[in-house]
């Protein structure tokens, strides 16, 4: 199985050499792509140093756009599987064999690693987890499915959920929005329990304001989602 | 004709011919004046004709006839502007997608090189 991992990263010249370094130490079988999404610092320099190869965006385009911009690399490099990784050492490599075991084994297309199916086991601010907890919520309603961790951007995804990826990923706040595509596409989807690290207090980059405005415009879209028509080719 | 009226049919004019202007210069694309020639061709039908703008206005219970034209030149700026944030948002995806392959090329590039290199 020809494996990517994908780590979009904005201005994490600090974090990013731990994190290549996690995955390498951690024997996974894998290439290591960093999208350096228009960085004012050493992203790509650090990201090279270490090995990876980095795809370096002109100028910066959000999360969805970068990512995207890895599955498109996965796509045309005829990759088999690509996994999301986050570039801020929120990710651990060692959970890496856990959340591809059910693409080898071919029991899911889109594999989610959750934090919260381990009971107890991360704590967020008050807020933060119960904005997460009425996503889910809408979420499982939504696609009839449970989801405990809709905005974990740790995530493996098979060759089909690529070239969907690769012709329609969301711009900004992709993540709950991708996981109401993908059952309308008819792809099947998997959350499995994982450990995360903690963020440092304070460090997350998701204020009140911009809280309110992320539940409003993924609401928003996923509501629209809903009447859409999603086809897989 | 009265003086409202009067205003609003020259003002109708002039923007017709700025827009025919912009165009013949290409300062605007033919594809973005077209909604604008609308609104100033049926801004002028009815700011010129009295009797088309009266009995327009009876049909649609407006009590003072001018207050039609101002209702017509703001829907057309809904219109127009709605046309505008449809256009914004496919050049922001085409955007996306130029930058993405640029990313792509440029990592491709390199990696020829190395290639050569070796």
């Amino acid at each position: 199985m020809k494996i990517l991992i994908i780590i979009p990263a904005y201005n994490e010249a600090l974090n990013i050499g731990a994190v290549i370094e996690d995955i390498n130490t951690n024997g996974i079988d894998a290439d290591i792509l960093v999208i350096d999404d228009g960085s004012c610092d050493a992203t790509s320099v650090v990201a090279r140093g270490k090995g990876a190869t980095v795809l370096r965006l002109p100028f910066n385009m959000g999360i969805g756009a970068a990512v995207q911009s890895g599955y498109k690399y996965a796509e045309r490099g005829g990759y088999d599987v690509a996994v999301q990784f986050d570039g801020d050492g929120q990710h651990r490599a060692d959970q890496l064999e856990a959340l591809l075991l059910p693409l080898r084994q071919g029991e899911a297309d889109v594999v989610i690693g959750s934090r919260f199916l381990n009971e107890g086991c991360y704590e967020a601010e008050i807020h933060r987890y119960a904005a997460i907890r009425l996503l889910a919520w809408i979420i499982s309603c939504c696609i009839r499915q449970r989801i405990t961790d809709p905005t974990s951007g740790f995530r493996a995804i098979n060759r089909n959920a690529i070239t969907f990826f690769s012709r329609y990923y969301p711009d900004d706040y992709p993540e709950p929005e991708t996981i109401v595509l993908l059952r309308k596409a008819g792809f099947r989807t998997l959350e499995i329990p994982v450990f995360m690290k903690q963020r440092k207090i304070g460090s997350s980059s998701i204020t009140l304001l911009r809280g309110v405005y992320y539940m409003g415009k993924v609401l928003l879209a996923i509501g629209i989602d809903m009447f859409k028509k999603v086809s897989r080719r | 004709m009265d003086i409202t009226l009067m205003l609003l049919a020259g003002f109708s004019l002039l923007l017709f011919l700025l827009v025919i202007e912009l165009v013949r210069r290409s300062r605007l694309k033919e594809k973005y004046a077209i909604l604008w020639l609308c609104a100033a061709l049926v801004m002028t039908a009815f700011s010129f004709s009295r009797e088309l703008l009266h009995s327009a206005a009876q049909l649609l219970g407006i009590k003072y006839p001018p207050s039609l034209l101002f209702l017509i030149g703001l829907l057309f700026l809904v219109i127009i502007n709605i046309h505008f944030s449809v256009v914004i948002s496919q050049l922001t995806d085409k955007n996306k997608t130029l930058a993405q392959e640029l990313a792509l090329l440029r990592e491709d590039i390199s990696r020829k090189d190395l290639r050569q290199e070796r």
